[in-house]
């Protein structure tokens, strides 16, 4: 296949990541607007950052006033799996790969775009990745500018109700593994509790929701990583 | 707001793409170390049901209808149904069960 094809069939395969983004960007433009971010601000947000969570938890920090540093700390934590994902893919391409395409589509590593680049058989053609981005990314920037502006208009119902779309999404990232893998169900069992406590228990009512999230994920995944280390044929990820 | 909201994207989008670039540009072997290969395995799943839970409890203005969504989306996703349809889900049974408590409140 040439890049050319294979730039239309990575942008044919991003059609429902189009969609799902659409939908789940309006409900974090929602969070934006609680956030006192403008429309264009929140759209510029998306177009350069591209990652649900860490956008979710970035707009939760704005809120509070959180400082740059706990920023930085907190979007190298919601993205941490980012890492992962991306020494998945080093693996995948061809290693004559050009650093300006490695560059180039290290943005689109995001949960789905990733899913569908290393599910591609053989060696990944960046430009494949290319033509998801292409699609996909659009939806996730105009999701977000229009889910400030009907944060406006819509009835509290509504954006009540579209409140949650991003914890939907949160949810499908970590069931169907938790599904497969008795460890993952574990960690994602102890984390529901532990946040629970943590968000409930006066204790700890001093500290910022960024660094609660930071301290529970670097405890939990820790102890799972020395009581449950992972044997090496199961590398595979997302 | 306490800062520059401008200064704070960049902060967001920087770390963000760096987290994503460093690994495809520059390690283009296994990471070998066994206790930082399943660190960073787990703490996807641990990142994202710590903002999950309890925090969707929050989100609505029922925690009902949160908690219901919660169970909602959960089994959809175990099913292993499009993250499409687990949003959407999720968003109905929100606004189906605070119609339902504003009726007969």
């Amino acid at each position: 296949m040439t890049h050319r094809q294979y730039f239309i069939k990575g942008a044919k395969d991003g059609i429902p990541i189009f969609l799902g983004y659409f939908a789940v960007a309006l409900t974090l433009g929602i969070t934006a607007k609680n956030a006192g971010i403008t429309p264009f601000q929140a759209m510029l947000t998306s177009l350069t950052n591209n990652t649900s969570a860490g956008e979710f938890i970035g707009f939760t920090l704005i809120a509070e006033g959180g400082s740059y540093l706990e920023m930085i700390v907190m979007e190298f934590v919601a993205n941490a799996r980012y890492l992962l994902m991306s020494c998945a893919l080093s693996q995948k391409m061809d290693t004559k790969t050009p650093v300006w395409q490695r560059l180039l589509m290290g943005h689109g590593v995001t949960d789905e775009i990733f899913g569908l680049s290393i599910s591609v058989p053989g060696k990944l053609d960046p430009f494949y990745t290319y033509g998801a981005i292409a699609v996909a990314v659009p939806g996730w920037t105009g999701g977000t500018f229009f889910g400030v502006i009907l944060g406006n208009v819509l009835p509290v119902s509504v954006v009540s109700a579209l409140s949650v779309g991003l914890f939907g999404m949160f949810i499908a990232a970590f069931i169907p593994p938790a599904k497969k893998d008795r460890v993952v169900a574990g960690t994602v069992a102890a984390a529901f509790a532990l946040s629970f406590l943590v968000n409930r228990w006066s204790v700890f009512s001093g500290m910022s929701s960024g660094l609660k999230t930071i301290l529970l994920t670097v405890v939990i995944s820790a102890a799972a990583a020395l009581l449950f280390p992972r044997k090496e044929e199961e590398a595979d990820v997302g | 707001m306490s800062g520059n909201i401008y200064i704070y994207i960049a902060c967001m989008a920087v770390t963000t793409y760096l987290v994503r670039i460093l690994p495809l540009t520059l390690i283009r072997k296994q990471i070998q170390n066994r206790f930082i290969r399943s660190f960073l395995y787990y703490v996807p799943y641990v990142t994202l049901a710590v903002m999950t839970f309890p925090a969707i409890l929050d989100a609505t203005q029922e925690p009902l209808a949160a908690v219901l969504a919660l169970i909602v989306a959960i089994l959809l996703a175990y099913f292993e149904k499009s993250l499409f349809l687990v949003c959407v889900c999720a968003c109905a049974t929100v606004f189906v069960t605070e119609w339902l408590i504003h009726m007969t409140a």
